[in-house]
C-alpha cells in the first residue's frame, strides 16, 4: 500500500535525512518527494510504498511522530486513499 | 503524484479545522433475540451484541491511525427494544437496558442507542411498559440511549404519547438531578424518525434494515466556516457553491471510512449521514458558519434563511460524494454542544421561539436545550407537539431533546461536560396548554397536496 508522509514546520538542517532514515530502517520505499518553502514554513510531501515494511503501520506512524516532536515539526503519515477520495472524482 | 495543495488542504482541515468522522455506528437487529423468558432474551441480546461488535472499536482505531482521520465515536444501534419486550409483557423492560449497557461496556463503544419505541399511531404490546421504564433505565445505565417516535407525516401525531412523553422527559431529569439531569440528554423524542441514523441519542436499528449494518456520520462545521472565511465578499450564490464543494469533500472522507470499516468488519455498508455536527470546541460551530455568512449573532433575523441555505447546500454537496446517503443529513443545531449557539443564548440573541423556527429548515430539531427545572410536564408535551407538527407537515425529521434543569432558573447555567457542552437555561412560554394536552387522541395525518 502507498502512503503520504507530510512534514510541515520551520526549515532546519536534516529534515529530509531524518525522515528518509526512518524509512530506510523500516524498509519503506520512497517513491517521490516534493518540497517547497511557503513564507518561512517548510512543507515536504513524500509518497512512499510501505508494502515491504517489516513493522505494522502504527509503529511507523509512531516513529515519525516522535521524530516530529523532537524536531518541532508536524509529521504525519496517511494512507494515500484519503487524498484520492477527497480530491478526485 | 497528488497535488501538493490538495494534500496540504486535507491536512489543514484535519489539524486546524476539526474535520473528523463523528461516528461509526454498527446497527444490529435484535429481532431474533425475543423470548418469553426475559432473562433468556437478555442473554441472547448480550451475546449477539458482543459477538457482532467485538472488533468494532479496534477496527475504528486502526482506520483512524492508517488514514490519519480522527474517528471520535464508535457506537451501536439496536432494534427498538419495545419490539423485543413485547414477547415478555409482564416483566420490567429495564432488564434489557442493563443487558445492553453491559454489552456496550464489554465491547468498549461510547454509546448504544435503541431503548426505543415507535408509537406514532398507537401503543403496541411492549411499547407502554418500555416508555414507562425509560427514566429508570437511563438513570441506572451509563451508555444506553433512548428514543420514542410520536408522529409521522403518514400517521399524524399520537397525542396520548405526546402527553406521556412530557412526563417522561421530566422524570428522566428528576431521577438524574444529582448528575446534571443527564438522563434527559440521553432521550430523544422524534417525529418521522429515520431508521438508519448513526447519531446519538436518537439512533436505533429500524425493522427494514438488514441483520447488521455499518453507518457512518461525518462532521466538519469548522471546515465549512473556514472555507467561507476565505471568501468574505462572495454573494449568496457563491456562498452556497462553497458550502456544496466543502460538503462534497467532507462526505468523500466519510464514504471512504464507511467502505473501509464495512470491508474490514465484513458487515454491509448502510449509509453515510452527511451532517454538520458541532462540538463545544472553538472552531467547530454551526452557529459560527451562520455568522460567517453575515449575521452579527446566531438568532438574529435572517438566521432561518442562512440555515435553510446551509442545510440544503450540505445535502446537495454530500449526495454526489456518497453511494448511499441517509440518517439525518444536514446541519444540527444543538444549543449546548455548539460554542456559537451557547454564546448567542447567553447574550439573549437566541430564544426557544427562534430555535423552533430554525428547526423547520435544519436537519433535526430542538436539541440539547436546558429549560427551567419547574417547567410543568404539559408545557414540555406542548413543545413536543409543536415540534412534531413542524416535522409532520414539512415531511421532515424533527427531534426534541430538552433537559429540564431541576432546581435551576432561567439565566443560570447547566454544565454537562465533554461533547455535551454547557448551556444557559432558556425560558419557556408559561401560558398553560394543559387542557389541549389532556385531551389525548391523534392529530390526523396532513394532506399531501394543495401545498401552500
Amino acid at each position: 500500500m502507498r502512503a503520504v508522509i507530510t512534514v510541515i514546520g520551520k526549515d532546519t538542517v536534516g529534515i529530509l535525512a531524518g525522515v528518509s532514515n526512518i524509512c530506510v530502517n523500516r524498509k519503506v520505499n520512497i517513491i517521490e518527494v516534493t518540497q517547497s518553502i511557503m513564507q518561512d514554513m517548510f512543507a515536504m510531501i513524500m509518497m512512499v510504498d510501505i508494502s515491504g515494511s517489516d513493522v505494522p503501520f502504527t509503529t511507523l506512524s509512531e516513529d515519525l511522530r516522535e521524530f516530529g516532536e523532537k524536531s518541532a515539526l508536524s509529521v504525519h503519515i496517511m494512507h494515500e486513499d484519503i487524498f484520492n477520495s477527497m480530491h478526485r472524482i | 503524484m497528488l497535488n501538493t495543495n490538495d494534500i496540504l488542504e486535507t491536512i489543514q482541515m484535519i489539524q486546524d479545522e476539526n474535520l473528523d468522522i463523528r461516528t461509526i455506528t454498527m446497527g444490529i437487529s435484535l429481532l431474533d433475540c425475543a423470548d418469553s423468558d426475559i432473562d433468556k432474551a437478555c442473554d441472547k441480546i448480550y451475546d449477539k451484541v458482543c459477538r457482532y461488535a467485538q472488533n468494532l472499536v479496534k477496527t475504528g482505531e486502526d482506520i483512524e491511525t492508517e488514514y490519519g482521520i480522527p474517528i471520535i465515536n464508535k457506537r451501536i444501534s439496536v432494534t427498538p427494544v419495545a419490539m423485543i419486550a413485547a414477547a415478555c409483557p409482564d416483566k420490567n423492560p429495564v432488564k434489557f437496558a442493563h443487558a445492553l449497557d453491559r454489552a456496550a461496556k464489554q465491547v468498549g463503544v461510547n454509546f448504544l442507542g435503541g431503548y426505543s419505541a415507535l408509537v406514532h399511531k398507537g401503543f403496541g404490546p411492549g411499547d407502554y411498559a418500555l416508555i414507562q421504564s425509560i427514566p429508570q433505565a437511563l438513570a441506572e445505565t451509563d451508555l444506553v440511549c433512548s428514543s420514542v417516535n410520536i408522529g409521522s407525516t403518514k400517521a399524524g401525531i399520537n397525542m396520548d404519547a405526546v402527553a406521556k412523553m412530557g412526563q417522561i422527559v421530566r422524570e428522566c431529569a428528576e431521577l438524574t438531578a444529582d448528575n446534571n439531569c443527564f438522563g434527559a440528554a440521553k432521550l430523544v423524542v422524534f417525529c418521522n424518525a429515520p431508521e438508519d441514523n448513526p447519531f446519538m441519542a436518537g439512533a436505533f436499528h429500524g425493522v427494514g434494515e438488514p441483520d447488521c449494518v455499518i453507518n457512518v456520520g461525518v462532521s466538519g462545521p469548522g471546515v465549512v466556516r473556514a472555507a467561507l472565511a476565505k471568501a468574505p465578499d462572495a454573494n449568496i450564490t457563491e456562498v452556497a457553491d462553497i458550502v456544496k464543494r466543502t460538503a462534497f469533500k467532507i462526505t468523500r472522507m466519510g464514504q471512504l471510512v464507511a467502505q473501509e470499516a464495512s470491508r474490514r468488519l465484513c458487515v454491509p455498508f448502510g449509509i453515510v449521514d452527511l451532517s454538520l455536527a458541532p462540538t463545544p470546541a472553538v472552531g467547530d460551530s454551526v452557529a459560527h458558519i451562520l455568522e460567517e455568512m453575515g449575521l452579527e449573532s446566531c438568532g438574529a433575523h435572517g438566521t432561518t434563511a442562512c440555515l435553510a441555505l446551509l442545510n440544503d447546500a450540505v445535502k446537495k454537496g454530500g449526495v454526489m460524494a456518497s453511494s448511499h446517503v441517509g440518517g439525518l443529513s444536514g446541519a444540527f443545531i444543538p444549543v449546548s454542544e455548539d460554542a456559537g449557539m451557547i454564546d448567542a443564548a447567553r447574550c439573549g440573541a437566541l430564544s426557544i421561539t427562534k430555535l423552533e423556527a430554525m428547526t423547520a429548515v435544519c436537519s433535526v430539531g430542538l436539541d440539547m436545550i436546558a429549560i427551567p427545572g419547574d417547567t410543568p410536564a404539559e408545557i414540555i408535551s406542548a413543545i413536543l407537539a409543536d415540534e412534531a407538527a413542524i416535522g409532520m407537515v414539512n415531511s421532515k425529521t424533527t427531534a426534541i431533546r430538552l433537559i429540564p434543569a431541576i432546581g435551576k432558573k432561567p439565566g443560570e447555567e447547566m454544565e454537562f461536560g465533554g461533547l455535551f457542552g454547557s448551556s444557559p437555561i432558556m425560558d419557556v412560554n408559561r401560558y398553560s396548554p394543559a387542557k389541549f394536552i389532556s385531551r389525548g387522541g391523534r392529530i390526523p395525518a396532513p394532506l399531501q397536496s394543495l401545498k401552500n
